[in-house]
């Protein structure tokens, strides 16, 4: 496995003693950039690594990754250009998707 | 996720075997599916799970009023080449644009040089050898070309005991008669060796190396997706 996965990192950042969270696919609806399964991956320090769509929404899971870091409660996401914030986060490419965010430990 | 869950997870996932992370959406536990498991999951959740890890996709799953997201992580595709040919020098280029992870081998020292295959793993020795220290696997593709029985006879067999995804071999008709005929006298049973794919790729009438290596190419991905039920 190489440096480009996410899951290696968030193990990294979790052996030292980092607070972790996980963003998941786990729905998508007509094109989706990235396939259900596809995990982004957020350290406390500000770092990620991986992708759960081509770039458009990671900015808007990253800021909601701080507030799951706090509480430790999970937490869905749903993105799709039917969203009012379409224009800020929307999915260029008109598909739809969930993102499930959980906290390492 | 619980921290122990990521540990054992990446520990699967290096070794190459199949499994799921099961996680109830409702409350946010989780567990690890391995699928030799001992720890089988019993009912509609235990079948959707096998099906995951059968197919390699990941999905939401409801049942009695719960909602289970489970994500299957299989292995990556590996192609083993036997033969550093021409056709493979071609695949290998081919492999690399397509994302898929590829092993050349060939116990011809003359063949199988780092400058005939830029960018891609090659190992100058004998595929036993090769094979004692990279072991087959159901999420691998053989690709026997080197055209001589010597080498490519055990590794093929060997890709049929170890059930892998592909299992191709260059030749004519009249070459692979003549080799389904050594199989058979070494005790490889018939419909294992049906399994051979030979002529080996998609039917294009590839005539040149490189167009040879792009019918063994989608003859990969075409077994490949096939299995995911695309």
């Amino acid at each position: 496995m190489d440096m480009l996965d996410p899951l290696i990192h968030a193990e990294r950042w979790m052996l030292e003693g980092k607070e972790v969270v996980i963003a998941t696919v786990v729905k998508t609806w007509g094109s989706a950039p990235r396939p259900v399964g596809s995990h982004l991956v957020i350290c406390e320090d500000g770092t990620f690594e991986g992708s759960v769509s081509g770039g458009c929404v990671e900015g808007a899971v990253i800021e909601e990754a701080s507030e799951v870091m706090k509480s430790g409660e999970p937490k869905m996401l749903e993105f799709g250009v039917a969203d009012e914030t379409a224009w800020r986060v929307g999915l260029s490419c008109g598909g739809r998707i969930e993102v499930y965010l959980e906290r390492v430990g | 996720m619980d921290p122990n869950l990521l540990k054992k997870l990446n520990i699967e996932r290096a070794a190459r075997r199949a499994c799921a992370v099961v996680t109830d959406l409702s409350d946010g536990r989780d567990r690890l599916v391995k699928q030799a498991g001992s720890d089988v999951i019993q009912g509609p959740l235990g079948n959707a799970i096998q099906a995951a890890l059968r197919s390699g996709k990941s999905s939401i799953f409801d049942t009695e009023g719960r909602r289970f997201f489970i994500n299957a992580h299989v292995p990556a595709l590996r192609i083993v080449v036997i033969g550093a040919v021409h056709i493979s020098q071609a695949l290998a280029q081919i492999a690399k644009a397509v994302d898929y992870t590829i092993d050349i081998v060939d116990p011809r020292t003359a063949f199988a040089t780092p400058e005939r295959f830029p960018g891609v793993d090659v190992y100058a020795q004998w595929p036993e050898d090769y094979l004692a220290a990279h072991p087959l696997d159901t999420y691998t593709a053989l690709v026997a070309v080197s055209h001589d029985p010597k080498i490519d006879d055990a590794p093929l067999i060997e890709a049929l005991y170890a059930n892998c995804l592909y299992v191709g071999a260059l030749g004519s008709r009249k070459t692979h008669s003549k080799r389904v005929e050594r199989l058979a006298e070494a005790g490889i049973l018939q419909e294992k060796i049906s399994r051979i794919s030979s002529p080996i790729g998609l039917d294009i009438a590839a005539a040149s190396p490189a167009e040879i290596a792009v019918a063994i190419m989608a003859e990969i991905i075409q077994v490949l997706r096939l299995r995911d039920g695309a």
